[in-house]
């Protein structure tokens, strides 16, 4: 993962409630064992006509170089797949800004590279009335969201995930670090059983 | 000490360690892997010189990619086959126990755990599956992950996690004849919302769901995701003890007996806080079906579609949007919509009991000639037992096709899919746009239900069938 560095980008706007992974990358494009690549499958059903066309209604066939993504409420609801943020970050997405998300999806875009920006309603609304296309500036540093006209809008981030993207390390080096504590742990807590007996 | 709930003491029991300011480090007891969500997390590890921590903590199966036609034939598939191919090598050179097809155990990863009794109250349990939640039916803290998460799991057996709200979900009252767990959950998803349970553990109680099975318990557990929430708990009583006596990994003599002694302790204390609570009168349920793309977008069987134009604003065009996906009339009963496939199966409907239940409505009866019906079984041990009790010649005899054990139809990803423009009759636990193939249309219902519109090939009350 590379450091979230500041950037500015015209946003694409999707306003559907509830977008589920399923709409975000189909399950038939999972059967990959890489996590490269997927960003042609990202919303393939919505992107591509039957015959593989790209749709020219479709918002994100309508904007070069876009990447944030504005989408209505409970964004990435449905599967734990990680390759939906995979998917979206291969297409070029670098936030996506919505007044709410789906657990799972949440915590798969943070440790991804992917920001998911919790707005208001009333922020939301304001974004809407922009169009897209209308430029935005996000400083994750800052955790601050900057619209055209100069405003800027503050969003909450987790210190700790805040941390993580800033410097592009993952939870996994951080957890590896407490091996003392876990064997200690597991010293106090034996297996109920050995899962390897079923063989 | 200070009152606590279920998740509470599942969570405090496995608290590794915790940093001032950062998340904790959160103990995982059973760690579930299968095909699809698990080969880039296996690769991070071989990438970084690591092994599976405990391996004897860990079982994976193969279900996603599977397809559910004849095991003796080679997978047509190449990429699903790679795909399979991949775990096989991946468990094989990490020490991993993997239930493949002709194990006697193969099957979907949320079927074949609990059948093996490795799913035991008071646990912490992951897998790279959104429906993980199923096991909370245990009483077992249980919640899906994604593959980085996966790895983490495999190299340390610990998660970085943040405790989550506590939502009690109360079921009263005694359910009619008809009606089943899934009704129950897909009222309460209705209710609720699919994101009415964001950021917040559900626990589960009411006369309702302990007059439940495990299997029916396990129905509502599994579909707590689609309402937003990671995790459905029922705490344990003697239906679960009874259900995990004498199977493979349960403990044994007086190890069990300690064991029920501790599992009895696992209940929230009387007068623990809630963030939340929500009530359902179980008594008042129908069997219930939906009809948009989303599992909130559910009504009762004889009910009526929601009109668009009684609605305004974002909440019009979702519905509008949805209905003209379904090919489906607001103001209209759902009662008699057509329905070209018919799928029973998955993780949320795929066990011994929900087979039952089609069959009782499939017995002596035909599928209607231009429905498709497709009875998957959960599991080799559900397929084992369904056979004994000849529910496979059941189905066979009203036309349906008798398969394999695996996802199948839930998710279309093994070659199992519904044609553009079709509506599928589904026990499953999505009916997102193109979940079961592309331009395909779901809607979700009990086995009784399903099984109701496959003879009557339109959208049917099971009712009117007993």
């Amino acid at each position: 993962m590379n450091p979230f560095t500041p950037f500015e980008s015209p946003v694409a706007i999707l306003p559907v409630d509830n977008i589920d992974t399923d709409q975000i990358i189909p399950a038939r494009f999972l059967k990959t064992t890489t996590k490269e690549g997927l960003g042609k499958a990202a919303f393939s059903d919505w992107r591509y006509d039957t015959a593989g066309e790209p749709r020219p209604d479709f918002v994100l066939n309508q904007i070069q170089g876009v990447q944030v993504l504005l989408a209505g409420d409970n964004f990435g609801c449905g599967s734990s797949r990680e390759h939906a943020p995979w998917a979206l970050t291969d297409f070029g997405l670098r936030a996506v800004i919505s007044t709410s998300f789906a657990d799972i999806f949440f915590g798969n875009a943070l440790k991804n590279g992917l920001l998911p920006i919790k707005v208001s309603p009333e922020v939301h609304a304001s974004l809407l009335a922009q169009g897209s296309g209308a430029k935005v500036k996000v400083d994750l540093e800052a955790q601050t969201l900057t619209l055209a006209d100069g405003t800027a809008i503050g969003f909450p981030v987790d210190p700790f995930s805040k941390r993580c993207m800033l410097l592009g390390v993952d939870e996994l080096g951080y957890l590896l670090q407490f091996e003392r504590e876990i064997a200690e742990f597991e010293g106090g807590h034996t297996a109920p059983y050995d899962t390897r007996s079923v063989l | 000490m200070a009152l606590r709930t279920l998740y509470d003491k599942i969570w405090d029991e496995h608290v590794v360690a915790q940093r001032e300011g950062e998340p904790a480090l959160l103990y995982i007891d059973l760690h579930l892997a299968h095909e699809v969500t698990s080969p880039q997390a296996f690769d991070g590890l071989r990438a970084r010189g690591l092994k599976v921590r405990r391996p004897d903590r860990t079982i994976a199966t193969i279900d996603h990619s599977i397809p559910t036609t004849d095991r003796s034939l080679p997978i047509t598939d190449p990429v699903g086959a790679r795909q399979i191919e991949q775990l096989k090598t991946n468990c094989r050179e990490f020490g991993v126990p993997l239930c493949g097809p002709g194990s006697g155990h193969q099957g979907v990863v949320h079927v074949f755990s609990p059948e093996l009794g490795l799913v035991q109250p008071g646990m912490t349990l992951v897998c790279g599956d959104s429906h993980t939640a199923t096991h909370g039916a245990f009483g077992v803290l249980a919640f899906g992950i994604g593959t980085s998460q996966v790895e983490m799991v495999l190299a340390t057996q610990c998660l970085l996690q943040k405790p989550s709200r506590n939502l009690r979900v109360d079921v009263t009252g005694r359910l009619r004849p008809g009606v089943t767990a899934k009704d129950i959950i897909l009222a309460l998803i209705a209710k609720i919302g699919v994101g009415g349970g964001t950021g917040a553990v559900i626990e589960y109680g009411g006369e309702a769901i302990r007059s439940l099975s495990m299997e029916g318990r396990m129905t509502i557990s599994n579909m707590t995701i689609e309402a937003g929430a990671r995790s459905g708990l029922i705490a344990p009583d003697e239906v679960t003890f009874e259900y995990l006596k004498g199977r493979r990994f349960a403990p044994q003599g007086e190890a069990w007996d300690a064991a029920v002694a501790k599992w009895k302790t696992l209940v929230s204390d009387e007068g623990a806080h809630f963030d939340e609570v929500v009530t359902l009168d179980g008594s008042a349920l129908e069997p219930m079906i939906t009809f948009g793309t989303n599992p909130a977008m559910g009504i009762p069987v004889t009910g009526t579609i929601p009109d668009p134009a009684s609605l305004s604003g974002v909440e019009r065009e979702g519905l509008s949007k949805a209905l003209e996906y379904m090919g489906l009339e607001g103001g209209k009963p759902i009662l008699g919509s057509p329905v070209d496939v018919v799928f029973v199966g998955s993780c949320t409907n795929g066990r011994i009991e929900d087979l039952r239940d089609a069959a009782a409505i499939l017995k002596g009866r035909k599928v209607n000639p231009k429905v498709r019906t497709l009875v998957v079984p959960g599991s080799e041990v559900v397929k084992k037992e369904a056979e004994a009790e000849g529910l496979d010649r059941i189905f066979i005899e009203a036309g349906a096709e008798w398969r394999e054990p695996g996802c199948s139809m839930c998710l279309a990803m093994n070659g199992d899919m519904i044609q553009p423009g079709q509506t599928c009759v589904a026990t499953s636990n999505r009916n997102f746009e193109g979940r079961q193939g592309p331009g395909g249309r779901t809607l979700l219902a009990s086995p009784l239900t399903a099984a109701a519109a496959a003879v009557a090939g339109v959208v049917a009350d099971p009712r009117s069938f007993a």
